[in-house]
């Protein structure tokens, strides 16, 4: 699994990081979305792909 | 309304109006036409109070392609937007919530840092603390009491306050001219007035927190003001739309989701027995989703023609997103008229989706998850005082939800 997050797209909604907090976080001055790992591993594969389903502005895509 | 709908069903012409009644003795589920709207298309068509004829989006996949589709506009000044009521001379409000990308967006980054989600789970102590201090009040004073005064609009108003910095002492003055922000027969000239009298109390508010910035979101945004990135008056628009977004609407879940809950009473005990956060969480999630206190859709309008659900939507049409049906979709919520607190309801569409989707949610399910998971188990025996038939719906409110709710135990 392999990912990428358009942070132009972000809308620092922040759902990622609740749905897959070891993947994702945001930046401190505006929450804008920050990827910890391009290609987590297979234990967080559900989570992330829930991270990617939830995110209101669709900037975050996987591939598989 | 919804009689002489259906009973006119055989001629083309005959357009149901929007919005649309609930069926009495059924409070919490969407009006019985909208039901029948979303078994008919995913979009059809509904009359306006100006006799317009935007679509209205019935099901859940639609919904959030559209509300994620840069060709979608959400600026209400466009001829064709759906409005709700008739606009002001000179146009409708300079709420960012109201703008396109990228003027919406550089509004909206300038107030997203305090909703990050490890900013606002910092602020769970203060919550709970607040939680804490009106149930003892609760307990302490005279029973029935009206839930929604004594707890439910505190809550998030104390929050709101606090996290804004703006003085509590004020909250008669905004809640009352906010509550007619928000009413649905408000007319023109009593909401502008409301409207005016917030824009000033935080204009001035601003003026002070210019001279003399604390740690709050106001004094963040003086900051930007004083550093140009934003003009006073955009600041002083912000400060007026999350002082409202930030009471009114989680006040209403606090209150309709205990209604809801003590209407289910074996979910509530499911939920009040419950050690696991994670319970709790699914829980507001589902209520969330079940209730959808936001009933009148997200309004938008196509800057392009759209080819969906093998419909063409016309460049300048409007566009009603409603996601109270949505979030009743059996392809994306199976059974989903049964309130069930252990299912996943996560990618519910309450707080809409795209880029304009609620940007104070984490606070919003934050404090519910306080509420929902310290109130009943503080009051275990909590219950409606008298018959929920004699209990005040906001049928006429822009936010679902019951004008009091009187209860004792």
């Amino acid at each position: 699994m392999k990912i990428t997050l358009d942070q132009d797209k972000c809308v620092a909604s922040g759902q990622c990081v609740v749905a897959a907090a070891d993947v994702f976080d945001q930046r401190d001055e505006d929450g804008i979305a920050v990827l910890l790992t391009a290609e987590p591993p297979a234990d967080q594969a559900t989570d992330t792909r829930h991270a990617a389903s939830v995110c209101p502005a669709l900037a975050i895509h996987i591939q598989e | 309304m919804t009689s002489t709908v259906e009973s006119a069903g055989e001629s083309p012409a005959a357009v149901p109006r929007f919005p649309m009644t609930r069926a009495a003795g059924c409070p919490f589920d969407p009006p019985p036409t909208a039901v029948a709207q979303q078994k008919q298309a995913p979009l059809t068509r509904v009359r306006l109070w100006d006799d317009s004829t935007p679509w209205l989006v019935t099901r859940y996949a639609e919904q959030r392609a559209l509300l994620a589709d840069p060709r979608v506009s959400a600026d209400i000044n466009r001829p064709g937007y759906p409005l709700q009521v008739a606009l002001p001379p000179g146009g409708g409000s300079a709420s960012f919530v109201l703008m396109d990308d990228p003027e919406h967006a550089r509004l909206r980054r300038m107030v997203t840092a305090p909703f990050a989600i490890k900013r606002v789970a910092a602020l769970r102590p203060a919550i709970q603390g607040i939680v804490d201090e009106l149930i003892d009040d609760m307990l302490a004073g005279p029973k029935p009491v009206d839930l929604v005064e004594a707890f439910a609009l505190p809550v998030p108003s104390l929050v709101i306050c606090e996290l804004l910095g703006v003085p509590y002492a004020d909250h008669d003055f905004f809640q009352d001219n906010s509550k007619i922000v928000i009413k649905r027969d408000a007319g023109p000239e009593q909401r502008m007035g409301a409207q005016r009298a917030l824009l000033g109390y935080l204009d001035d508010l601003m003026g002070r927190k210019l001279a003399d910035p604390a740690d709050d979101l106001l004094s963040g945004l003086a900051e930007r003001v004083r550093s140009g990135e934003m003009t006073r008056n955009e600041a002083a628009q912000m400060g007026v739309l999350l002082l409202i977004a930030g009471h009114e609407t989680t006040a209403n879940m606090i209150a309709l989701g205990t209604l809801a809950l003590l209407e289910h009473p074996a979910q509530l005990e499911l939920l009040r027995d419950s050690d696991d956060p994670k319970l709790v969480a699914s829980a507001v999630e589902e209520l969330l989703r079940y209730l959808n206190i936001v009933h009148n859709g997200r309004r938008r309008v196509a800057l392009e023609d759209i080819e969906i659900a093998g419909e063409r939507v016309r460049a300048g049409e409007g566009l009603i997103i409603a996601n109270d049906i949505g979030n009743r979709d059996p392809d994306a919520f199976p059974d989903p008229d049964r309130l069930d607190i252990e299912r996943d309801a996560r990618h519910h569409v309450a707080f809409g989706f795209g880029v304009h989707q609620c940007l104070g949610q984490p606070l919003a399910r934050l404090e519910l998850q306080v509420v929902y998971s310290t109130l009943y188990r503080r009051i275990p025996a909590l219950r409606l005082a008298g018959d929920i038939e004699r209990v005040p719906f906001k049928h006429d409110g822009n936010v679902y939800g019951v004008y009091e709710l009187p209860v004792t135990w």
